[in-house]
């Protein structure tokens, strides 16, 4: 397996092949199949427990694989040989918990990864920092410590932190689970946002609303693996395998 | 402000007591007032025994408040070096302490393994068997690049009250590491920071303020720990007030006043260090 | 056995290893003596600062406010000042002032001996320890639980023997067995006052032979040792009393 192939915009940016995963006994990826083209939003949906973020911690080699492939803009990302530093300045992500750096400002949180990590130079970053909270809504707040914002605005910083660094892919985990519903909507306008710029975003998520109106492909994952999927219109109207019609009942 | 004045004296009681309930609520913890209840107690003690000392004493011997202020001057000196001793041992043991906490969870197996059993050998061996260890074993003075250093008494002392605090730093450093949520490391790495950079920038930053506690605990700990270098034979507080009580024609009268003295200073260094300490636990606790 | 012992002859001999705990039997008798002495105080400390920690925490939650400022005020003297100092304070200056009284020899000894003195020391100095984690341990079992056990018809008494003091035992039970170490440990300074216990007796020993590094060698071993034991039993007590989901 040739760690570099040549990638062209026609093939998926993200290529997951048949992928297992255990957790010492326990399976939680049981060869799991899905291919993301550049520019697309994909959506995630699922019961907790399903391997949703373990699949998405596996594309950024978070978490190692057992078998199968994850290539990333044909990189094979569970390659020993990969420097996994590479492969996260192209595939951010942002989380659940926002993971935000609590003894630094909105700001620093926002500059740090690319001044230390890739060594862009500072006075660059800075500005492209203001610029990037800018877009996220949060003028004026780059002084506050995240223990100033409320939820929905330090998930916003997280966004924005993941950014800076450019990457070509985003991964959402659950971003709005732990958000208050008046708060909810604000991120998600961000993300809406940044997919119309033309970001290519895997979200695995519960809004299913959201997920209507934004993914061009759903995927239905359950215990491990992907039961059904496809466009949200088709999807959402006629659900073909009976556990993806009683999930969907539960929550519609 | 009622009446113009924001001096919680010149203001009624009730706003008083509404002031200092605010006050005390921002830190978390009702302030102590020193003063009044503490010092109180071993002052309370050492005047009724300097009391019962001074009625035994007969005619014509010197007052026992007189002995003790003659002799304050040199106790307090010998005070200032137990002092001095746990300056050097806290400051020597922070340092290698950190390190190895740092190193206990490395992710190679030796350093991690290796770094491990030093801090359980240091924590579990007594304190005063340690000090033995370092007084016998220790040469009297090491060769440096030619240069001959000898080393007297108190510094083997230091040396062997540095290692349990080293081994305790340990701890605490690991702890610390340890209860930062496991997020900020997976965020970190997402962010491609590497282990280094991780651990420099984001862990340990916010590691500070979780050790300071313990830390300081630490440090009223080791302060007191000093008096065990009159065990082995350093010329610190305890072995002059020894030589100050024989001096004095081993007045039997004189033993409970002088030991309560020496107690008292004590109490007055170590007291307010940990008082600060219950307060900063709770500053932080209340803020995460 | 003797032959084991013999083995530790040669050893000296042959290399200069001097361990004469092994090959001479009065240096073995010693030693163990030592050893059961250091154990000896350690659990007679454990047993009286166990109660004194229960009384204390008791006295803690009184109405009576002279009481809780006893308790508050014996607390702080014992943390803030040397464990050294608090041993030279009873066993020097209080002892001088107990009577003394003759021996079976005749001769006029101190009331109470320098273990007894020891013991009094330590047990004041663990267990004023001891009364803090006590009391954070009752203050750790929510109110609702109480009101629960006496809605349910249980006295005072009832609840907290049978619903309180085992969940307040399980909170701890961590710094309890800190204490206990830190206990052992400090038994080393009645060597300061000539308790033949381990540390005091290698003394001798090593003053006799002069083998120094070999005893402080063997010291640290058996401290460690000692102590590692204890902390290993402590773990296996927590884990097997553990109650899921409560707790740390």
């Amino acid at each position: 397996m040739t760690a570099t192939q040549a990638w062209t915009a026609d093939q998926p940016i993200v290529r997951i092949a048949d992928v297992y995963k255990s957790f010492g006994i326990v399976e939680v990826l049981k060869g799991v199949s899905l291919d993301v083209m550049k520019g697309e939003v994909i959506c995630i949906i699922g019961p907790s427990g399903s391997g949703k973020s373990t699949l998405l911690r596996c594309v950024n080699a978070l978490v190692p694989i057992n078998k199968g492939s994850i290539q990333v803009e044909g990189q094979e990302v569970h390659d020993p040989k990969l420097d996994k530093l590479e492969l996260r300045k192209k595939v951010g992500m942002v989380f659940q918990q926002y993971n935000l750096f609590p003894h630094k400002t909105a700001l620093q949180n926002v500059m740090m990864a690319p001044v230390t990590v890739l060594k862009q130079d500072k006075a660059e970053v800075e500005a492209r920092a203001y610029a990037l909270l800018k877009k996220v809504r949060l003028e004026g707040k780059e002084p506050s410590y995240p223990g100033e914002l409320s939820g929905g605005q330090q998930q916003r910083v997280a966004i924005a932190r993941s950014l800076a660094m450019n990457p070509d892919v985003m991964l959402f985990d659950e971003v709005t689970a732990a958000l208050d519903p008046e708060t909810v909507k604000e991120v998600l306008v961000t993300i809406r946002d940044l997919a119309e710029e033309g970001m290519t975003c895997l979200l695995v998520t519960h809004e299913m609303g959201f997920a209507r109106e934004l993914a061009d492909h759903m995927y239905f994952t359950d215990r491990g693996v992907i039961v059904e999927h496809g466009p949200p219109k088709e999807f959402f109207a006629n659900p073909k395998d009976p556990r993806t019609k009683q999930f969907l009942g539960q929550i519609l | 402000m009622i009446g113009g004045t924001d001096l919680p004296v010149l203001l009624p009681a009730a706003q008083r007591l509404a002031e200092r309930v605010r006050r005390e609520r921002e830190v978390g913890a009702p302030i102590p007032r020193l003063q009044a209840r503490h010092g109180a107690w071993i002052a309370v003690i050492l005047v009724f025994s300097a009391g019962a000392a001074g009625a035994q004493a007969g005619a014509g011997q010197e007052s026992v408040l007189s002995i003790m202020l003659k002799w304050t001057p040199l106790l307090f000196q010998g005070f200032i070096f137990n002092l001095a001793i746990s300056f050097l041992a806290m400051a020597g043991g922070t340092v290698v302490g950190a390190l190895l906490g740092v190193w206990q969870i490395s992710l190679l197996p030796p350093v991690r393994a290796g770094s491990w059993l030093v801090t359980q050998f240091f924590r579990n061996a007594p304190w005063l068997v340690l000090l033995f260890f370092c007084m016998f074993l220790l040469p009297f003075q090491v060769r440096i690049f030619g240069v001959v250093i000898p080393l007297p008494d108190w510094i083997k002392a230091t040396f062997g009250l540095a290692l349990p605090v080293m081994a305790n730093v340990s701890e605490i450093v690991r702890g610390a590491i340890q209860s930062i949520p496991s997020g900020q490391w997976e965020s970190a790495e997402s962010l491609a920071f590497n282990r280094r950079q991780t651990l420099w920038q984001i862990i340990l930053p916010q590691c500070v303020k979780r050790m300071l506690p313990p830390w300081m605990n630490l440090y009223a700990i080791l302060t007191m720990a000093t008096v065990l270098a009159s065990v082995v034979g350093v010329s610190e507080v305890m072995t002059l007030t020894g030589q100050v009580l024989s001096a004095e024609g081993g007045r039997t009268d004189l033993l409970i006043p002088f030991y309560s003295y020496i107690l008292l200073w004590f109490f007055i260094y170590c007291y307010p260090i940990a008082r600060l300490t219950v307060r900063l636990e709770r500053h932080f606790a209340v803020k995460t | 056995m003797q032959d084991f012992f013999a083995w530790f002859q040669w050893l000296y001999d042959e290399t200069g290893i001097n361990l004469t705990y092994f090959y001479d039997s009065f240096d073995r008798a010693r030693m163990i003596d030592g050893f059961f002495t250091t154990i000896r105080l350690s659990l007679v400390c454990l047993f009286f600062s166990t109660i004194i920690g229960i009384v204390g925490a008791w006295l803690q939650g009184s109405r009576l406010v002279w009481a809780r400022r006893i308790v508050q005020g014996y607390i702080q003297f014992f943390r803030n000042t040397p464990p050294l100092v608090q041993m030279y304070f009873f066993f020097f200056a209080l002892g001088s002032l107990l009577p003394r009284v003759k021996n079976d020899f005749g001769y006029m000894e101190p009331m109470l001996s320098n273990f007894t003195w020891a013991a009094i020391s330590l047990s004041f100095f663990a267990g004023a320890f001891n009364v803090e984690i006590f009391r954070s341990g009752i203050e750790a079992v929510p109110e609702s639980t109480r009101e629960a056990a006496e809605a349910l018809g249980y006295n005072r008494l009832q609840s907290y023997m049978y619903v309180v003091l085992p969940l307040a035992f399980r909170v701890c039970l961590p710094a309890l067995n800190n204490n206990l170490v830190n206990l052992v440990k400090t038994t080393t300074l009645a060597y300061a006052i000539a308790v033949p216990e381990l540390l005091y007796v290698s003394n001798q020993i090593w003053s006799d032979s002069v083998n120094v590094p070999e005893m402080m060698v063997t010291l640290l071993i058996l401290y460690v040792a000692l102590v590692g034991l204890l902390v290993w039993g402590m773990h296996r007590w927590e884990r097997a009393i553990r109650v899921p989901g409560y707790g740390a």
